[in-house]
């Protein structure tokens, strides 16, 4: 056989390795979804939306999860937007270039990388105890947003360096202000990839349970949180409560509550997809 | 700033030009780019800047809009004056500056805004956003780039949607609408076509009436056809200044002579 032969046998072999490797991953998903649809489907209704926890599963609902979720899905997203876009806009266009600024970057891109449990204990040591927030919707929303600043913060980054400098300085050149060059061009023209970023910051914090058991959300929460300074629960810790019960009704329970957040986290993820491509189509670089 | 020629040959007797560098260094860090610059440009004439690229050019023009404070270690020595006044004296204001010296880059830069925004953008910033005097002076910047016809139906339409040559059109409306008095370019054709260089070459011609152009140009046919004074820079240096012609058919200096009849470059 000639060397040319060799190399195209190789070349197909390869593509169906990673027709196997790609198929794999999917149906694994897919078996999964699929067995979490079956089991927990005819489970949801109006009812299991609208009670509160019970000892009993046919009775429980998922009420007072899902407002907490809700709760600090637009607590977190109020406190680490500001901070992370602003924190992204000042290392991107205001910080002096040094050691410092290094520092910082590679600082932020590690903390990107540390376990959601470490940022649990920091919560639980300043925000509800130094600060004396308790256990409540403001101290978990907080450690979260912590949790996903460097998300938000590398993407503004990113987003921001992406416009191109030829823009920058055709406002420059037109008399604008730096501050004036920021908000009129550079944001408006990084919008679609700091706001993707965001959300799907904010569907990982939405998905988040090992901080916010440390932090100290319940198990089981038999009122609707009014105020950010209640006590609260999530789903996902709803989810974990109900997986190690021994009663199969709450397995179905749990099931039934996995495809509720699901939705939630696609719905998030198809917005994010959806106003990426819109505006691909608008800016071309 | 004074715009009638009347006035004009007074203020050069009076020792004031429109532009004026004394010997100006400027250094990249330890590099030095610029060195002794010294230059006089009159009001409402056109000044072409040649020479072989990386000589410098495009970091002499852009001191005179302070375009270059950006770069990290960039430094000058001496005093570029417009107007008489030192734009590098401590009180300066930048922002008032470019309102005065208006640019136009390389490659067409719009903003990707519709093609109305783009030339109210530099009155916007200044707090201008009456609709009646956007819609005039958007209407009478783009006339006066000689763009009206081909876009006054559509101004809402996306400015990267028009052709490169309508666009870098866009950006010298766009840069009028402010009502500099002087406009620099820095290459505006060497990344359009033949045709659309005519144009800009034409309206470079038009524009002169009422502002002071200095346009850097490596196409020396281009430098001959529309300036009334050329300056030939080689390595960093002013190697020779003067009116046009007398460069073209009489340069005083042998590089020069070399760079024109294209033995380099
Ligand atoms: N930002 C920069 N940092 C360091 N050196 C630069 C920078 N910009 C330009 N230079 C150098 O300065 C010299 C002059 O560049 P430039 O003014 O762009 O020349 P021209 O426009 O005539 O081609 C070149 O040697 C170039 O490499
Ligand atoms: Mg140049």
């Amino acid at each position: 056989m000639n060397n040319a032969r060799v190399n195209r046998i190789k070349d197909v072999l390869f593509k169906y390795f990673g027709i196997v490797c790609t198929l794999s991953g999917l149906i694994i998903l897919a078996i999964f979804i699929l067995n979490i649809l079956i089991d927990g489907v005819q489970r949801i209704d109006w009812s299991f939306m609208s009670s509160l926890p019970s000892r009993f599963p046919e009775r429980a609902g998922i009420l007072t999860a899902w407002t907490g979720t809700f709760w600090i899905f637009c607590l977190t997203a109020a406190i680490a937007i500001p901070i992370g876009v602003g924190a992204g806009v000042y290392l991107e266009e205001y910080s002096k270039k040094g050691w410092l600024a290094n520092l910082l970057e590679i600082n932020i891109a590690n903390l990107a990388g540390v376990p959601s449990i470490i940022y649990g204990i920091l919560g639980l040591e300043v925000f509800v105890r130094i600060l004396g927030f308790g256990a409540s919707l403001l101290a978990g929303s907080l450690t979260l947003a912590l949790l996903i600043l460097p998300i938000i913060i590398v993407a503004t980054r990113e987003a921001i360096r992406a416009v191109p400098k030829t823009i920058k300085e055709a406002s420059f050149a037109l008399g604008a202000t730096k501050w004036q060059t920021i908000s009129r061009q550079v944001l408006p023209a990084s919008a679609s990839s700091i706001i993707t970023g965001i959300i799907l910051a904010l569907s990982r914090a939405v998905g988040e349970t090992a901080p916010l058991i440390v932090v100290g959300a319940l198990a089981y929460v038999p009122f609707v949180a009014k105020t950010p300074m209640d006590e609260f629960t999530v789903l996902p810790m709803q989810i974990f409560n109900w997986v190690s019960r021994p009663q199969h009704g709450f397995t179905i329970n749990a099931a039934a509550a996995i495809i509720v957040l699901l939705c939630f986290v696609f719905l998030m993820i198809g917005i994010a997809v959806y106003i990426r491509n819109r505006a691909q189509k608008k800016n071309p670089w | 700033m004074l715009k009638e020629s009347g006035e004009m040959k007074d203020r050069i007797k009076g020792g004031s030009y429109m532009l004026e560098s004394k010997n100006v260094n400027v250094f990249y860090g330890d590099k030095k780019v610029l060195q002794d610059v010294t230059l006089q440009v009159p009001e409402n004439t056109v000044t072409a800047l040649i020479g072989p690229s990386g000589c410098g050019k495009s970091t002499y023009l852009r001191l005179f809009n302070r375009m270059n404070d950006y770069i990290e270690n960039f430094r000058k020595e001496g005093d570029i004056l417009i107007d008489g006044k030192d734009i590098y004296r401590k009180d300066a204001e930048i922002e008032e500056l470019r309102k005065t010296v208006g640019m136009v880059f390389q490659k067409p830069n719009p903003f990707p805004k519709s093609i109305y925004e783009n030339v109210a953008y530099g009155l916007r910033i200044q707090g201008i956003n009456n609709k009646d005097v956007l819609d005039e002076a958007v209407e009478k910047s783009i006339k006066k780039a000689a763009l009206w016809d081909e876009v006054k139906d559509d101004l809402k339409k996306n400015a990267l949607a028009l052709s490169g040559g309508q666009q870098q059109r866009l950006c010298i409306a766009r840069t009028l609408a402010v009502e500099p008095s002087i406009i620099l370019m820095d290459e505006p054709a060497s990344a359009l076509d033949p045709i659309s260089t005519a144009k800009i070459e034409s309206l470079i011609y038009e524009l002169k009436q009422n502002y002071t152009i200095v346009v850097v140009t490596h196409n020396m046919h281009q430098a001959g056809r529309i300036s009334d004074k050329t300056g030939f820079f080689y390595l960093g240096e002013l190697v020779e200044f003067g009116d046009t012609k007398q460069i073209f058919t009489n340069p005083k200096n042998k590089k020069t002579e070399n760079y024109i009849s294209g033995r380099f470059g």
